[in-house]
């Protein structure tokens, strides 16, 4: 499995969709027959994971949009949740 | 109406049930016993007003189901109509009708996902699994499947007749490349009730069925993913059916009856509201049958004062209605309940090594009609 560094692009999983719902006022991910409801933070780092970015592109992006600085840990075990979850997948 | 339960959120979940018309006969479907007399489908125009107005109100999981959705010539339509309007569609099929045409159709309507089951699809319920056109039926669905980039879910319902073969089957799952198993005991509405002492499993059949999926959890190393579902007979415990009446899900019927589940209309004196008179959102939030069961004011002991009232909101209404005949009493799954030990009684019978003969009762049109002549004159 490769490791999560600052260069990797990561992308929505196969099977999954992400997308925003108004009636929750949330991103959600949806998958067979079920559905994850995102939390801010974590619908904004998914929103960015288009498999073009590297990883340290998302992070400034993220400082930068909210004003933000020293989230480069965070937003990495969030990913690394969310890899092993499927919902992001990590390409060589 | 309860006055004290919150507001109820969108019905995330939304199940059309496009037509009960079936080429299969199973034992221990859900659809209602009386379902022959639904000849009056709704139209394509009807099922798309209903998917733009509960899409409105946040409805995003789709399950297009029936009877056989394929029957339906207007399933790519809808699908892809449903796909524009932003919903996550999943098609509940048995695989028969499904050509390489069709599939190739769907997955440009847009079409996320497609769930297969396995079905007693003859009389000769015990060459179900040795079925060679079955399994020649089933081989050609899961490769189109596969070929055109899904995800291969097949699901099985598991009963007194067909559990001992769970290794047979469990293997076939496998040899046909399936990336998800699910294993659901059958649950007793509508025929499976009908057919229930000759479906229910003992104790025995049941254990065993469960350590030999773990044996193939295990020899399969993850290959599988393999969901294996019990017969809430068997718990003390009722499930937290629908995750909550009129919480979360939505089934239309065929004739455009709106239910808070599946076989929610053998409720008696409930009306449900038709969504071809009635908006998705009248028939959600305004409805007299969406509202009777919300939260947990309707109760009555032991459920209104029970510490768990919440987490399973009393289980199932219908199951309670079938068992108890009161659809306001505890789930008699609940060990709780008055009337659990119709629960027991049954499990107990199951325990007996042949059941008192009965003969089954398939699911056809011509059953369906005969049963129903007789419901109505009981309750005539």
């Amino acid at each position: 499995m490769i490791s999560i560094t600052n260069e990797v692009r990561p992308a929505i999983g196969k099977g999954f969709r992400l997308q925003w719902e108004p009636a929750q006022k949330a991103h959600v991910l949806l998958y067979p027959e079920g559905m994850v409801k995102l939390n801010g933070s974590a619908g904004e780092i998914l929103r960015r994971c288009d498999g073009a970015r590297t990883l340290v592109e998302i992070v400034a992006d993220l400082e930068a949009t909210f004003n933000q600085k020293d989230l480069a840990a965070d937003v990495h075990d969030f990913v690394t949740f969310a890899r092993e979850q499927g919902w992001l997948e990590i390409a060589a | 109406m309860n006055h004290d339960a919150p507001p109820p959120g969108p019905p995330l979940w939304l199940l059309l049930e496009l037509t009960y018309r079936c080429p299969l006969h199973c034992v221990y479907c859900y659809n209602p016993i009386e379902f022959a007399r639904v000849e009056d489908e709704m139209t394509t125009d009807d099922w798309v007003r209903v998917l733009r107005q509960a899409r409105e109100l946040g409805s995003v999981q789709l399950g297009l189901s029936g009877g056989e959705p394929l029957v339906r010539d207007d399933l790519e339509d809808i699908t892809a109509e449903a796909h524009r309007l932003g919903y996550y569609t999943n098609l509940i099929t048995s695989g028969v009708g499904l050509t390489e045409q069709r599939i190739a159709r769907l997955k440009d309507s847009g079409l996320d996902h497609i769930q297969v089951s396995f079905q007693d699809s003859t009389r000769e319920m015990n060459d179900f699994l040795s079925h060679t056109k079955t399994f020649d039926l089933k081989l050609r669905v899961a490769q189109m499947v596969k070929a055109h980039g899904y995800p291969m879910v097949l699901n099985c319902v598991l009963h007194r007749l067909n559990i001992d073969q769970i290794d047979t089957l469990i293997d076939m799952a496998q040899r046909l490349g399936a990336d998800y198993l699910e294993l659901a005991n059958t649950q007793y509405y509508s025929w499976a009730h009908l057919n229930r002492d000759a479906l229910l499993p003992s104790r025995a059949q049941l254990e065993a069925a469960e350590r030999k999926t773990q044996q193939w959890r295990e020899r399969l190393e993850g290959r599988m993913k393999i969901f294996f579902v019990v017969p809430d007979y068997f718990e003390t415990r009722p499930k937290r059916c629908m995750n909550g009446w009129g919480t979360t899900f939505m089934t239309v019927t065929p004739d455009g009856t709106a239910l808070p589940c599946h076989t929610a209309r053998m409720l008696p004196g409930l009306s449900f509201p038709n969504v071809r008179a009635t908006s998705v959102r009248e028939a959600w939030y305004d409805s007299d049958g969406f509202n009777r069961f919300r939260g947990t004011g309707w109760m009555k002991e032991p459920c209104a004062s029970c510490d768990e009232r919440e987490k399973d909101f009393g289980g199932c209404r219908c199951q309670a209605y079938l068992l108890a005949n009161d659809s306001y009493a505890a789930d008699p799954v609940c060990d709780k309940s008055p009337h659990h030990a119709l629960v027991t009684a049954a499990v107990e019978q199951a325990q007996q090594p042949r059941v008192q003969e009965h003969p089954l009762v398939f699911r056809d049109p011509a059953n369906s009609r005969q049963r129903s002549g007789a419901i109505l004159r009981s309750v005539g």
